[in-house]
């Protein structure tokens, strides 16, 4: 392979900067960036756009001259805090990888819990500094977000070659029925199984409604989602509400319609 | 039109004469549903026991075969500062349907006004429509259906050959030469007067099973004096704005298109998605207003569009009455139910 990093890009005869690129880890199991090493037919395309500096499941040592920024990970300790303040401090743009950087992730089901029955049922009796999960967006500002528990590579793909091409970044508005339909499932409400699709918003390609598994709503809601219709359809189908809270609060993308629905009452 | 009469094995036949000629699409089952009920959808079919031709209304339209949810318009070559389009793929086989009710063949025939009528005709419709072979079969109105009121409950074209079981033996309908040069193959008799008999007592039994009216007396009228009408914001209300209803829709046409350029920033393409006026952002604009932005506006931008506008335009609803919106619904926001609000206490 020709030494890539001196080959100039262009795009359409425009010279296009070949960005440096950094991947860090919070509290996290990694599994976003395992994402991006998964189906190695796109990855050498990958490190030919942009300049991997550091990105510890794929390479050892690491830089820290970098422009973008792509954390994945919820903030649970301190330490963690300070680390996202010199990663900001560094980068141009901050991406939030993944549902735990966007909205706290699976690690926030322990906020429901108070932290020293965590810190015991967890630790035992070797206790380490744990706070609630919390976003990166509790601490810094983040330029982007990439949804999804894990990410879809291909979206990835797609956000990261359009932020090197200067084009904006879009988003599904609508929810995730819309990709469900396009792949000719049935909906897994006529099979009798609870989805948070209708409220969710979509680029995951409906991966598990594809595999006959209900929507658990890891991108977080679409634009102007109809949690209302939604909690109806479920109460209509026999889905009771701690049911749909517990999916709903799974990956922290509906925290703020979730507290409303316990602030209501609504966990029965 | 010529018909036929054929014994129920020769059906059989028929298939295989069809197969080698194309991809042979027909109703299978595809699940039990939470009631225990059969559900069926379209698949490519290679054997012809695996087709269900006593079928009630498939999940998903056959439109996806013809009018792909998502489908390349164009890929490019990036070089230095030119750029060249590359072809598209080879040609496709020929699509042949085998059992689409009325009701789906009615909507094909309402696509083409728009994809084929107009002047600038959409080329991967209008290759695969006019390489289709279509084999209609008859139905039994189901509750949700109401085909009937929308003048679509039964085909006049749109097919080669249409079979009406008359129990051991199918009426036949031919027409085209197609068909007809495939019927000469097969062991086939003109009907007899006892095959008419039989084929008016089916036809009238059919009629008495339709239990789902829909008025649409002056329709495009009432529509016009009730857009202010408060029971847009009821509906409106209830809707997911998931786009269901659009994809589950046989004559739902709308597109969005993007352009994405490939990782190694030496290629492009331009990809079309079927897209639906119940998205938040389907009439938004560059700038940023959205001429659309309550689920109510959308909901009701949709029911003028098939039940006013495309009248106006055609002389026809942009409907067909499967029912499938309907019984899609998450929310159960059904058309003959809508219509009733909105034509209100005087119906």
């Amino acid at each position: 392979m020709p030494d890539s990093s001196s080959t100039p890009k262009n795009y359409l005869g425009v010279p296009v900067k070949r960005p440096k690129v950094a991947f860090f880890e919070l509290s996290s199991c990694e599994g976003c960036q395992l994402q991006m090493l998964n189906n190695e037919s796109s990855l050498l395309a990958f490190l030919d756009l942009v300049e991997i500096v550091r990105f510890r499941e794929a390479m050892s040592g690491g830089g820290d001259d970098y422009e973008i920024a792509l954390v994945e990970g919820s903030v649970t300790r301190s330490d963690e805090v300070e680390r996202l303040k010199i990663i900001r401090a560094q980068a141009r743009l901050l991406v939030a990888l993944g549902s735990c950087a966007c909205f706290g992730g699976v690690n926030q089901l322990k906020n429901r819990f108070p932290l020293d029955w965590v810190k015991r049922e967890v630790y035992g009796e070797h206790p380490i500094d744990t706070a609630p999960a919390r976003p990166l967006s509790d601490f810094v500002a983040v330029d982007l977000k990439i949804y999804g528990c894990p990410v879809k590579k291909e979206e990835v793909e797609r956000i990261v070659t359009d932020l090197v091409i200067g084009k904006d970044i879009a988003y599904p508005d609508y929810p995730v029925c819309m990709e469900c339909k396009a792949n000719g499932n049935l909906c897994l409400f006529e099979l009798g199984e609870p989805c948070l699709g209708p409220v969710t918003r979509a680029g995951c390609d409906a991966w598990c409604p594809n595999s006959r598994a209900g929507c658990w709503g890891c991108r977080g809601p679409a634009t102007d989602a109809n949690l209302a219709q939604m909690l109806a359809i479920m109460d209509e189908r026999g889905f009771s509400r701690e049911t749909v809270i517990d999916r709903l609060e799974c990956f922290g993308g509906f925290a703020s319609q979730v507290a409303a629905l316990r602030a209501a009452g609504g966990h029965r | 039109m010529i018909f036929k009469v054929i014994d129920r094995e020769e059906l059989g036949r028929l298939f295989a004469l069809l197969a080698p000629l194309g991809r042979v699409i027909g109703p299978v089952e595809i699940a039990r549903d939470r009631r225990g009920e059969h559900r069926h959808g379209f698949a490519e079919v290679a054997d012809f026991e695996a087709l269900c031709l006593d079928y009630g209304t498939t999940a998903l339209p056959a439109k996806a075969y013809v009018l792909p949810y998502r489908e390349r318009l164009a890929a490019f070559r990036l070089g230095g500062q030119d750029w060249e389009k590359v072809p598209g793929p080879d040609q496709e086989r020929p699509l042949i349907f085998f059992g689409l009710h009325a009701c789906d063949i009615n909507a094909f025939n309402k696509l083409d006004k728009v994809l084929l009528g107009g002047a600038y005709p959409v080329p991967g419709y209008a290759a695969r429509r006019r390489e289709m072979f279509v084999v209609g079969s008859d139905c039994q109105p189901r509750p949700a259906c109401f085909c009937r009121s929308m003048g679509a409950d039964t085909a006049r074209h749109g097919f080669d050959l249409f079979l009406t079981d008359l129990g051991g033996s199918y009426f036949v309908e031919i027409l085209s030469s197609a068909a007809f040069n495939l019927v000469r193959k097969i062991a086939a008799r003109d009907p007899e007067e006892d095959d008419h008999r039989r084929y008016r007592r089916r036809v009238a039994e059919k009629n008495t099973r339709f239990t789902t009216q829909v008025d649409t007396t002056d329709l495009t009228k009432i529509l016009d004096l009730e857009f202010q009408s408060e029971v847009w914001q009821q509906w409106g209300a209830r809707c997911l704005s998931c786009g269901t209803c659009a994809n589950v829709c046989p004559t739902c046409y709308c597109y969005t298109v993007s352009e994405q350029a490939g990782l190694d920033l030496q290629s492009a393409r331009k990809i079309k998605t079927l897209y639906s006026c119940n998205l938040v952002d389907f009439a938004a604009v560059a700038g940023g207003h959205n001429f659309r932005p309550t689920s109510h506006a959308r909901l009701k931008y949709r029911y003028y569009h098939k039940h006013r506008g495309f009248v106006e335009a055609y002389e026809e609803p942009l409907c067909v009455g499967c029912g499938r919106c309907g019984e899609s619904c998450l929310a159960g926001i059904t058309v003959p139910e809508v219509i009733a609000s909105v034509r209100g206490g005087e119906s």
